[in-house]
């Protein structure tokens, strides 16, 4: 392999692509909306991360998964900043990501502008089942495995599962 | 006094607040009285170790030399903190801990909610970062607290036992505010906001406001309960005894 020192956007984007969110490998983070931008001055890479909920443990396992990531592509100098603004919303989750979370069996978050004010999407929209697709389901806690994630089951073929939560 | 110190007074009050309510829903870990309530008790402390460090990440650099959000969690003394009383108290029952979250977080999204327009945007990006957590931190508070009220002969005797114990602690809440400019016409509009949501809930829950209590202050001046000593001693004790530990 030529070894490279001057990266494109291109290039960086399609590696980050392909790093997994640690807690939910489906997806990646560039899927998640986690990566804010890419710059590139000279041979040096700036990543700018943000963090899903304040508590996440996983921001700082992303950071070194990332790091580690690009290292190995032959990245040298490489700058990794976290950023608070502007808020991350699950409305960044791509398309794709929402659908590789669909079929993992995670029920993507809804948008926030047909949710907004709801505690349980419930009250608004009915949440469909992953494993049968019945829309008769019922939150279970409002907590679930993750902090991004409340516990649900499916009254139709009784199935627990996860709920990204609209936030 | 300087903008500076304003700030660190503020994002200290805000972070110390946060960090000893968390630590106080630590202790519920493996001992709530439902798998779920467990799950949510902790979840929701993990969401206010975030928005500690969030806080401390501001008022740290605030300092000369800048300290860490470790630094600040860990090594000062129990009069250095300036959290309200009600976050520091004893979890006692389930019950106990239920109410306190629902006075607290009533209060903290109101609060957060009013920082959204403070002057400083370090203040404001943390407080936009918080708000939605806090928000369901508030949902699901309130919703246990009409349920349960509102429940069995037992819940609700237990949930009002609980509000007879905190109510004393909620003076505090709206008693002073560190947000700087502007701020004795937010303390009030926060004060008014706070007495009308918190009497609609309860009334909503069927429980009483307590008569003729006096209301007890101090946490924001440095002053706490008796309880308060122990609390720090137990959170601080690894850190201060092996200073150089690491993960």
């Amino acid at each position: 392999m030529v070894s490279q020192d001057v990266f494109t956007d291109r290039q960086i984007w399609n590696w980050l692509g392909e790093v997994p969110d640690p807690e939910i490998p489906v997806v990646s983070v560039v899927d998640l909306g986690i990566v804010r931008g890419v710059e590139i001055e000279d041979k040096k890479v700036r990543v700018t991360i943000t963090p899903t909920y304040s508590g996440c443990p996983a921001t700082a396992v992303i950071a070194m998964d990332i790091e580690s990531a690009l290292v190995e592509r032959g990245v040298k100098h490489l700058e990794i900043e976290q950023n608070l603004a502007p808020a991350w919303t699950t409305d960044w989750i791509s398309e794709e990501g929402r659908r590789k979370l669909f079929q993992y069996g995670i029920v993507p978050p809804k948008k926030r502008a047909t949710c907004a004010g709801a505690l349980t999407v419930s009250d608004n929209e009915p949440v469909t089942c992953p494993q049968c697709g019945s829309v008769n389901t019922e939150c279970v806690s409002p907590f679930g495995s993750t902090p991004c994630k409340a516990a649900y089951r499916c009254l139709s073929c009784l199935e627990p599962f996860d709920y990204f939560k609209p936030h | 006094m300087s903008d500076d110190s304003a700030v660190r007074d503020l994002t200290l009050h805000m972070g110390d607040n946060c960090l000893i309510l968390a630590q106080c829903l630590t202790e519920w870990c493996g001992h709530a009285p439902m798998l779920e309530e467990d799950i949510a008790l902790a979840n929701t402390g993990l969401d206010l170790i975030g928005q500690t460090k969030n806080w401390f990440e501001v008022t740290g650099n605030l300092y000369s030399p800048a300290k860490t959000p470790d630094q600040l969690a860990f090594h000062r003394d129990d009069r250095e903190f300036r959290n309200f009383l009600l976050v520091e108290y004893p979890n006692a029952d389930y019950a106990l801990t239920l109410m306190k979250l629902f006075l607290f977080d009533t209060w903290h999204y109101l609060a957060v909610r009013q920082l959204i327009v403070h002057p400083d945007e370090k203040v404001v990006a943390v407080a936009q970062k918080s708000i939605k957590e806090i928000k369901y931190h508030r949902d699901r508070s309130t919703d246990l607290v009409v349920r349960l009220g509102d429940g069995s002969d037992e819940s609700h005797a237990k949930m009002q036992a609980a509000l007879k114990t905190l109510w004393r602690f909620t003076g505090e809440l709206t008693n002073r505010t560190f947000w700087g400019q502007g701020d004795s016409s937010m303390r009030s509009t926060l004060a008014e906001s706070y007495s009308s949501t918190v009497e609609s809930v309860l009334r909503q829950a069927t429980l009483d406001i307590p008569e003729e209590t006096g209301m007890v202050y101090g946490g924001t001046e440095g002053v706490h309960t008796e309880h308060f000593g122990t609390l720090v001693a137990k959170m601080q004790y690894l850190p201060r005894r092996y200073p150089e530990a690491k993960w």
